[in-house]
């Protein structure tokens, strides 16, 4: 068999085309760029005797209908392409393009579903739905989706493992035949060609997206509710608590971004226990957060705090002790009460060794490295965080229901939480989009340099530096890491963007 | 303005004496030091031998005094061994311990000694620093008027399609890192077997064989168009489209007033308006932007100079921090906190006398 091409059996129909689609939108683009400078203009609105409107074409609106349709041109194409590559039976005949189309098959469905759904229904979705209205959001909201759901059907859309090897494929081009893969029936090709390691540059790239969307949008979460619970007050209370919250979120904000990283993602650091105190503090904040949001608002109904309050709140402080100090007080009061009922027997010898060597129950198993990259994304993006929460409550605190909450005798952290953050919603939901996409790009240049994360790991970024190497004779592996995590930030971007138009209409 | 001066020089300076502490600390940590005595001693050395070793040079004595002592304000260390010759901070190797110093430290001048290059700190990083200043330099001036064009022309005109085509471009040029810039150029531009080059050496329209040259380890004896090219347009790509987009909203805010609205109404001329009555005041904010957006380039610095091996300070960062090589980054990290505090310091004034309602009152 053959190394596939690039576009299969479709390619020579089809290239022309988006050949030619493309030559005429950038010839629309000159004209219309050269006719802008010469000083013509798009056409006026003419008003009919019979009270209708008109338009009469001139150059520059023939240009602008030029390069619309070669958009559409292109779109079709593209359409064409995907449906033909899950529709045609040979792999020769799909191509590489119709091959990876066919690969992302729960992607496109999902993505449909969503779309459907959501137009459907856009009028009853408040600010989700108003989203629909805005095309520049429609596409951010498609592209940050699409790289979701890739996440989260990754396994069903990668071909291989990210660590399997087919020694023979080292660097190979993008279409490579396994060789011996008919045999035992896995996937006959490198989709898109072979990395260094001779692993599937194609899969690596799926399975980093998951790799890159836990961390991320978790990071950002945290990073969002320490700059919350410090912002709030330090913009509402003010007074020395301010003076000094501000000063440190400075401190941190002037340390160089690549610098702290470099200081505090590395084995020592990890080694003195750093890590753990970091994010024993910064972990405890969202806890300290969600109990006073709860207390604030329900003190006046016990029953809402005995049953809603104190177990979340207690689940919660549970997690923390077992992901940060891996200790479980439930695991640690049990074997201590048999290890004291059983005491000199061999029961309570293994009781009292395991003791220090438990796994928590509760509690996320993170190592070390994964928790000190986690601890310093949310640290360089909390004290950002912090300073726009505090200009928003500077802002909002002045206002008329702020003052009748104060008459009304409500305490101080019900108006923080219940009158103030959530008027402070529209920019926090957008500059939360934004951040995503930067603690990205933070993720990506930890990678990069290799640090705190496993060399063999998928992650775009280690997977980008990886490939650096030899870019300038194999250029197939890092391209397809370093465009996905570009056209997920701009995607964000997109988003945010979108979000902020839609946000400020109300 | 005299008051506002020295209090932000007052606030800056403790700014630097806490982040050189932090640095300090993390730089010393325990498992720093018995690395550092590992590699400069002798890998296989027993715990109680890197006690002693560490101890020999005064690593073992409380953090505060040894920042102390870096810092320059605390008397350097001497020590007098079994056979009555003296050892000290201050001391060099060939210098009497009467001759040397009481202080050395970075106050002095005196930044240390690092490990991998084998030399004086204060030797290795002036040039260093000179390299990265032309990158800096040259993308600077590559990248502020690009942006500045870019956001006046989307500004202007707030919602017309030229704002539209040239917001797109600047949104993408953020969403951009220069790790995923630098690959995309280098495979475009400057490889043998894919992008522009090959088939512009086949038609014969470029002499080698490749446009530009993926990597500007030529360019730190002779800065040529070739070589330099690309690190320049990598840096300048992802903090253009920031300060477009800063312009970009200042220009509409400031074409929305009414004294614009009133220039309109008089019947000056658009390009008038633009040129004479909007840009002057379109552009205070995007000043302090622009100042603020150097120390981000030291994290674009950082990652280009790797990507393109160009011995520079961002270079000499990473080589510090991958070895252990502690004098190295602490200096580093103080000309990295310098430059962050007084580019704040200089976009703070710049902002006061640039504005006049600020100025004035």
């Amino acid at each position: 068999m053959e190394p596939l091409t690039w576009s299969g059996s479709l390619g020579p129909y089809l290239n022309p085309i988006l050949l030619i689609a493309v030559g005429v939108f950038a010839l629309g683009f000159v004209l219309n760029f050269a006719m802008t400078l010469v000083g013509l203009r798009q056409a006026e609105p003419i008003v009919n005797p019979d009270h209708t409107i008109s338009y009469r074409m001139g150059p520059v609106d023939m240009a602008l209908a030029l390069m619309r349709y070669a958009v559409f041109a292109v779109l079709a194409v593209c359409v064409i392409y995907i449906l033909g590559g899950i529709l045609q039976p040979s792999m020769e005949a799909k191509g590489i393009i119709g091959g990876v189309a066919a690969q992302y098959m729960p992607v496109w469905i999902a993505l449909v579903v969503t779309y459907v759904v959501s137009i459907r229904f856009k009028r009853r979705l408040g600010l989700y739905g108003k989203l629909f209205d805005n095309l520049v959001g429609m596409i951010g909201f498609g592209l940050v989706m699409f790289w979701v759901y890739t996440a989260i059907f990754a396994p069903m859309i990668a071909t291989y493992g990210p660590l399997d090897v087919a020694a023979s494929l080292r660097n190979a081009p993008p279409g490579s035949l396994v060789p011996g893969a008919s045999a035992d029936g896995a996937f006959p090709y490198y989709l898109l060609g072979g990395d260094a390691g001779a692993r599937d540059v194609f899969s690596r790239m799926v399975m980093g997206a998951r790799e890159v969307l836990t961390i991320a949008p978790f990071a950002t979460l945290f990073a969002f509710m320490v700059g919350i619970t410090l912002g709030l007050p330090a913009g509402y209370i003010g007074g020395r608590f301010d003076t000094l919250i501000t000063f440190l979120a400075n401190l941190v904000l002037a340390f160089p971004v690549i610098l702290l990283f470099y200081l505090l993602v590395t084995p020592e650091i990890v080694e003195a226990g750093v890590p753990v105190y970091m994010a024993s503090v910064l972990f405890i904040l969202p806890i300290i957060f969600l109990w006073v949001l709860l207390y604030s608002r329900y003190r006046a109904q016990p029953h809402i705090i005995k049953w809603v309050a104190i177990p979340i709140t207690v689940f919660l402080l549970l997690i923390y002790l077992g992901t940060v100090f891996r200790f479980d007080p439930i695991v640690w009061f049990a074997t201590s009460f048999i290890g004291y009922l059983n005491q000199g027997n061999p029961v309570s010898e293994w009781m009292t060794s395991t003791r220090e060597a438990y796994e928590p129950l509760i509690g996320i198993p993170i190592d070390g490295n994964l928790l000190i990259v986690f601890v310093s994304v949310v640290f360089v993006n909390s004290p950002t965080v912090f300073r726009i929460v505090r200009g928003l409550v500077l802002d909002i605190k002045t206002r008329d229901y702020v003052a009748a909450a104060q008459t009304r005798g409500e305490g101080p952290w019900y108006i923080m939480l219940w009158e103030i953050l959530p008027n402070a919603r529209g920019p926090l939901i957008v500059d939360f989009c934004l951040r995503i996409g930067y603690t990205t790009i933070l993720l990506g240049t930890l990678g990069f340099f290799g640090l705190g994360v496993n060399p063999e790991s998928p992650n775009w970024g280690s997977t980008i530096n990886e490939g650096r190497r030899l870019l300038t004779v194999y250029p197939h592996p890092p391209l397809p890491p370093a465009l996905a995590l570009m056209t997920l930030v701009l995607g964000l971007n997109l988003l945010a963007d979108g979000l902020r138009e839609e946000s400020l209409k109300d | 303005m005299g008051l506002f001066i020295l209090r932000r020089i007052g606030v800056m300076l403790l700014t630097a004496f806490c982040l050189t502490l932090v640095v300090f600390f993390l730089t010393n940590l325990a498992p720093n030091l018995e690395k550092l005595a590992k590699t400069q001693g002798n890998a296989r050395m027993t715990d109680a031998e890197v006690t002693q070793w560490l101890e020999n040079r005064g690593y073992t004595r409380p953090l505060l005094v040894r920042y102390g002592e870096w810092l320059g304000v605390v008397p350097g260390w001497t020590r007098t061994d079994a056979a009555d010759t003296v050892t000290g901070r201050c001391i060099d190797p060939g210098m009497s311990a009467e001759e040397a110093p009481t202080f050395c430290g970075v106050l002095q001048g005196d930044l240390g000694f690092s490990t991998v290059s084998d030399d004086d700190v204060s030797n290795v990083l002036g040039g260093r620093l000179a390299l990265t200043g032309w990158l800096m330099l040259i993308s600077f001036a590559v990248m502020v008027p690009s942006a500045l064009v870019i956001g006046v022309l989307a500004g202007m005109r707030e919602g017309s399609r030229l704002d539209r085509t040239l917001s797109t471009i600047s949104i993408t040029s953020t969403a951009t890192p220069e790790y995923v810039s630098g690959v995309i150029f280098i495979i475009i531009f400057a490889s043998s077997t894919a992008g522009l080059s090959p088939w512009l050496a086949e038609n014969g329209w470029i002499e080698g064989r490749t446009l530009f040259l993926g990597s500007a380890r030529s360019a730190m004896e002779d800065i040529t168009i070739w070589n330099f090219t690309l690190p320049v347009m990598t840096i300048a790509l992802y903090g253009m489209g920031y300060i477009a987009r800063m312009t970009r909203a200042s220009m509409a805010e400031v074409m929305t007033a009414q004294y614009i609205r009133t220039a309109r109404l008089k019947g000056v001329k658009f390009r008038n308006i633009v040129l004479k009555h909007a840009l002057r005041n379109a552009l205070i904010a995007p000043f302090t932007v622009i100042m603020l957006q150097i120390p981000w380039l030291l994290t674009g610095v950082v990652i280009t100079e790797t990507l393109f091996n160009y011995n520079g300070f961002g270079w000499t960062l990473v080589q510090a921090a991958s070895n252990n090589d502690i004098e190295m980054l602490l200096s580093c990290s103080v000309v990295a906190v310098i430059v962050v505090l007084l580019t704040q310091l200089i976009s703070d004034i710049g902002y006061v006398y640039l504005n006049p309602r600020i100025r004035i009152s």
